[in-house]
């Protein structure tokens, strides 16, 4: 039986481990890479990871830290983070890394996708669309960390990323995101009837319950968690976790 | 001692990463001559099949891979993309496969696939081994592997089935004839599994 994915996501700023709430106040929870060893050791599914710094600083992805993660991963593992070029889009692969998420570089450049999917295949290129509801009703696609609205309507965009052969779609909350109380359901109603691409949720789990929600809505679908993955408790002390195969396998 | 064939294809780093890992030398073969003397062969691969096979064709070392596989009986082992390409063809593409096992490479049929997103196949699943052999020595009964494919191998012979997985149909996760062996998941990054699994490889 094919299972859904259970995917941690991490957040990197200053080459530190940060966890956000609603994408503000980036909390230092540690060293990312000992956070990649407890995860391996761990087994998860597969592992997310998004630089939040790049774009806004308009850096380049740093190989370095990347490779170093790759090198201490024995899982699939998505990078996301300032890939602007096919050339860095290659240069991330060759370190060991099969997924690389596009996210504000799309949306200035669509082709972008197609350019990195004919040279790497599509299976290995995400789209990211962080969402926000909109004041009157309906969802928005923001970038840069959730500062600059795009005006894009999500679930067209999700349509075009599809035609321009993307590989799947990754869609962040910004209003669930630390808030642990449980993800949009409606959104991701809304985000599933807009393809068939292989799909991840991300924003609000608090708990594995919410985790098991969506997977009995919507079976094989990647179910990422920021939160609830490395706090535990009411006063969110830092403790990586991740539930053991047996712990899963009651959630399918 | 490991060989893994780079023709520009496929996470080479991922394997080199386990094998690190168990301990076990491997070296990368970029060339002809890279080849000489190699006692055990990874032929890893992604993406679509014409473009594996023509990077292959194109790298130099086809020849030389057809006489330690055909002629020499150097065990090897095709990974996801690298096992379709050891079949005749494939449904996904126009080139002529490796020919080193008796088998086709045809597409998964949706109308089996009961969900949303039917292909690609993406995620764990179990294989089931259809044979008792070294190769899935030491694997728990219950051992899962991360899969990523649309297409899947089908071998002529059933006696060559080495594994099997459910995705719609049945079909055959793993292969072996002779000295070659195919799997369609991805050991270099199924955990501890998969771990195992390569380590095997390198004491058949």
């Amino acid at each position: 039986m094919l299972r859904p994915r259970i995917i941690p996501s991490l957040l990197i700023q200053d080459n530190g481990l940060v966890k956000t709430v609603n994408f503000k106040n980036p909390k230092y929870v540690g060293d990312p890479i000992n956070a990649v060893k407890i995860f391996n050791e761990k087994a998860v599914d597969e592992l997310a990871i998004f630089d939040i710094d790049a774009t806004v600083k308009r850096q380049e992805p740093n190989y370095s830290l990347i490779e170093r993660i790759a090198n201490q991963s024995r899982m699939p593992l998505c990078y996301g983070g300032g890939v602007k070029t096919v050339e860095q889009a290659q240069r991330i692969f060759s370190l060991g890394i099969e997924k690389i998420a596009l996210s504000s570089a799309v949306i200035h450049n669509p082709s972008l996708v197609t350019q990195i999917a004919e040279r790497v295949g599509a299976q290995s290129v995400i789209v990211v669309l962080d969402v926000k509801k909109k004041l009157f009703g309906g969802y928005e696609v923001y970038t840069h960390n959730g500062k600059k609205s795009t005006g894009l309507n999500p679930f067209k965009f999700i349509e075009e990323a599809q035609e321009l052969g993307a590989g799947e779609i990754v869609i962040n909350s910004i209003d669930q995101d630390g808030i642990m109380k449980g993800y949009d359901m409606s959104l991701i109603d809304k985000a599933r009837n807009s393809t068939s691409l292989p799909m991840t949720v991300l924003g609000g789990a608090g708990s594995l319950d919410d985790i098991q929600a969506v997977i009995k809505r919507h079976k094989i679908m990647g179910v990422a968690a920021g939160s609830l993955f490395v706090f535990k408790g009411v006063y969110k002390a830092v403790l990586i976790n991740y539930p053991s195969k047996e712990e899963k396998e009651k959630l399918y | 001692m490991i060989t893994l064939i780079d023709y520009g294809v496929g996470n080479i780093n991922a394997f080199v990463n386990v094998y690190k890992r168990v301990d076990v030398p491997v070296k990368i073969a970029r060339t002809k001559a890279d080849l000489i003397g190699a006692e055990k062969l990874i032929l890893p691969g992604v993406g679509h099949f014409d473009h594996a096979m023509n990077q292959l064709n194109r790298s130099g070392m086809r020849e030389t891979l057809d006489e330690l596989v055909l002629e020499e009986d150097v065990p090897v082992i095709g990974i996801c993309v690298g096992m379709q390409m050891m079949a005749n063809s494939s449904e996904e593409g126009q080139l002529e496969g490796l020919k080193w096992i008796d088998a086709k490479v045809k597409k998964f049929d949706e109308r089996k696939i009961d969900q949303v997103t039917r292909l690609p196949h993406m995620g764990w699943n179990d294989v089931k081994p259809a044979k008792d052999i070294l190769l899935f020595e030491g694997l728990e009964n219950n051992a899962i592997f991360y899969f990523l494919h649309t297409y899947y191998f089908e071998c002529n012979r059933a006696e060559e089935i080495l594994a099997t997985t459910t995705y719609g149909d049945e079909f055959a996760s793993a292969a072996h004839y002779k000295n070659r062996y195919g799997i369609q998941f991805h050991p270099e990054k199924s955990h501890h599994y998969g771990e195992i699994l390569l380590n095997n490889f390198s004491r058949i």
